[in-house]
């Protein structure tokens, strides 16, 4: 009998999907992938960031982050450079909103400073690399509008489009696999010119509590300068236990002495 | 060297301090070490005005870093040394930087030792900034400062801000350059002849306070501090003496930032009150940056601020009605190279100070940076600022961080 229901839910699953628009359906994935990483609370994170210019000639930087997770509003976070050495201790702490500007703050400890930054600057590089600030900061549902594209296997493809009109980009194609809790395979970055900027390409994940799956390695390809930016992630933490004042001015400072 | 022996005091006091919290806690430790020489040359382009003054300055530092962490990073031990040889004997100077313990715990963050702190909003005048000493010598725009005895203590909230409570036992005086120094007085000022109002002189117990808070776009502190001044006074007597001493002072604050889209609007001003002088000062302006103009990272920040002293030509600072316009250009490049050009022009007079400042990364541990400052069409009648017109300098410097 439960497998009758069962089977009767899934079937009515799929007449209310045929019944959906690409938007709705684009939204829905979205959202599922969204809930499918609900709950993790906190984390920390090692990364080390390779940048490579268009001679193949490399430079490093290691970064520490901590996260915090916020369900009413976007995540809370705390970016802190190891390397390159004159760096050091260089940190931001961001606080992302579903709606209107994120809240930034930069700590400068060679003068000890707080300062509180502008988020304006989304389609700008991080640090010379390749990755713009938007692609780095949380993402939240409410930042694209969706249209569903199509579905390759255990593959769907889905375009955004940035709400906000500051960020760099007409649109992203993105590739979730829905057999791996919705994690995202592949980003396609569209200029505002709408051709080919960026390619992004996760690899070496690692399912954490058997529920958050996050990749080792992110790869972003420029196709239009051949820039190529890797980040290797490492020491991924889960049960760090974060709370709010993690993430205050005074943790800034003490994260970046 | 009065001074050395205090410093040798505070460090034994807090090793004891430091020793006693490592007992307790036996988890996992990580130290890290490095290490900053810098090599810097100076040139002064015009002869010195006063006797004894040169025009090439070469000179090199020595920073090194020491940090212990336990507890998951919420506690640990800090310190920062500086050394500096130059050809003047008063820039020749050391200091320690910072020596201090850490501990934090939920919402409160205990530090004891030498620290820095930084207050303020406003990027060419710093008036709110009180805690530490300005290293004098070390730069010309006083960002530079003496490592601080203190306890502070920090209580976070989230609904009515953080709160901030200094305890200051020891006040460190200011050095001055001494003769063969650029950007001197005709006289040279021994730091040892300025005096304190205070009996109690260099060990006043001193305390401050800051309430800081941020509502949406608003960025708001408060601050007040009672002690002995920073800024030494300068009385002159009808008979054309100086007298010099460090006043009590009981100095308000107030700060304030809006960052509403690619504008910063701010303003910093105090209230400063002692028994030899009251007045109130004020800096306010905003900084407009234009983002990724090329595609490529490029940022360029225009700024401008308005700068206000009542004590009119007695302001140490010289910056008394005065307006400053610069430029933040980033290239946001793998290097990092960034350039800040700026200009203040005095409002009444015909005194001008252009200044550059650029750095870049050399490879992956080596920086350099350039600056200069020209002091342009100084007014005779300034009463401080006169004494540096002469004083216009380049400087290079290459840093090598282990």
């Amino acid at each position: 009998m439960k497998r009758v229901i069962f089977l009767s839910i899934a079937l009515l699953g799929v007449l209310v999907l045929n019944a959906q628009t690409p938007e709705e359906r684009g939204l829905q994935i979205a959202k599922a992938a969204e809930k499918a990483d609900l709950g993790f609370g906190s984390s920390s994170v090692e990364l080390k960031m390779t940048l490579k210019n268009k001679n193949g000639q490399t430079s490093e930087r290691f970064l520490s982050t901590k996260t915090l997770e916020l369900t009413e509003d976007g995540d809370k976070s705390l970016i802190v450079f190891n390397s390159p050495k004159d760096v050091k201790g260089t940190s931001t702490l961001t606080f992302t909103h579903k709606i209107g500007s994120d809240d930034q703050w930069l700590y400068l400890p060679s003068i000890k400073r707080v300062k509180r930054i502008s988020s304006n600057n989304k389609s700008g590089p991080f640090v010379g690399s390749e990755f713009a600030y938007e692609d780095l900061s949380s993402q939240e549902v409410e930042k694209y509008k969706y249209k569903f594209l199509e579905e390759k296997g255990s593959l769907l493809i889905v375009e955004q489009d940035p709400v906000d009109p500051k960020s760099g980009y007409t649109r992203r194609i993105v590739t979730y696999n829905k057999d791996k809790g919705y994690r995202i395979e592949k980003v396609e970055f569209y200029d505002r010119k709408n051709s080919l900027l960026k390619t992004l390409t996760y690899s070496d994940y690692v399912v954490y509590k058997n529920k958050f799956w996050r990749a080792g390695t992110f790869l972003m390809v420029n196709h239009q300068s051949n820039k190529e930016t890797l980040l290797k992630f490492s020491e991924y933490n889960f049960d760090v236990k974060l709370s709010d004042e993690d993430f205050s001015q005074v943790a800034l400072q003490r994260a970046g002495k | 060297m009065k001074n050395n022996k205090i410093l040798v005091f505070f460090f034994s006091l807090f090793c004891t301090v430091s020793g006693i919290a490592q007992k307790e806690e036996e988890k996992k430790i990580s130290q890290e070490f490095e290490f900053e020489i810098a090599a810097e040359y100076r040139y002064f382009i015009d002869e010195g005005q006063f006797n004894g003054q040169e025009n090439h300055y070469p000179s090199v530092s020595f920073q090194p870093e020491y940090a212990l962490d336990w507890n998951k990073g919420y506690e640990s031990v800090n310190f920062k040394g500086f050394l500096r040889l130059d050809k003047d004997k008063e820039r020749t100077h050391w200091d320690i930087r910072e020596l201090y313990y850490q501990k934090a715990k939920g919402n409160w963050e205990l530090n004891i030792g030498f620290k820095k702190v930084y207050w303020g909003v406003t990027e060419s005048n710093h008036l709110v900034d009180i805690v530490n000493q300005t290293d004098a010598v070390e730069t010309f725009d006083g960002e530079e400062k003496l490592g601080q005895p203190m306890v502070q203590f920090s209580w976070i909230t989230n609904k009515i801000g953080t709160f901030d409570f200094y305890y200051l036992p020891y006040h460190r005086k200011r050095t001055f350059p001494g003769e063969k120094g650029r950007t001197r007085f005709g006289v040279v000022i021994d730091k040892d002849d300025i005096a304190y109002e205070s009996g109690a002189q260099e060990w006043r117990q001193d305390m401050a306070v800051r309430w800081k808070h941020y509502f949406g776009i608003f960025d708001v502190a408060f601050s007040h501090f009672y002690g002995n001044g920073r800024e030494p006074l300068f009385v002159f007597d009808n008979l054309g003496n100086i007298n010099s001493f460090y006043p009590v002072i009981n100095q308000t604050g107030i700060e304030v930032q809006v960052t509403h889209s690619a504008f910063l609007w701010k303003l910093e001003s105090i209230y400063r009150n002692a028994k030899a002088q009251k007045f109130i000062a004020l800096a306010a302006g905003l900084e407009y940056t234009f983002s990724n103009i090329n595609g490529n990272g490029l940022d360029i920040g225009v700024l401008g601020e308005y700068l206000y002293d009542e004590r009119d030509e007695l302001a140490l600072s010289a910056l008394q009605n005065d307006v400053f316009f610069g430029s933040r250009i980033a290239f946001n490049d793998t290097q990092d190279t960034s350039i800040l050009i700026g200009g203040i022009f005095d409002i009444e007079k015909s005194s001008k100070i252009f200044s550059i400042e650029a750095s870049r990364r050399i490879a992956n541990s080596w920086t350099a940076e350039v600056e200069a400052r020209i002091f342009n069409d100084v007014d005779t009648n300034e009463l401080i600022l006169s004494n540096f017109k002469n004083d216009s300098f380049l400087r290079l410097s290459i840093s090598k961080f282990f």
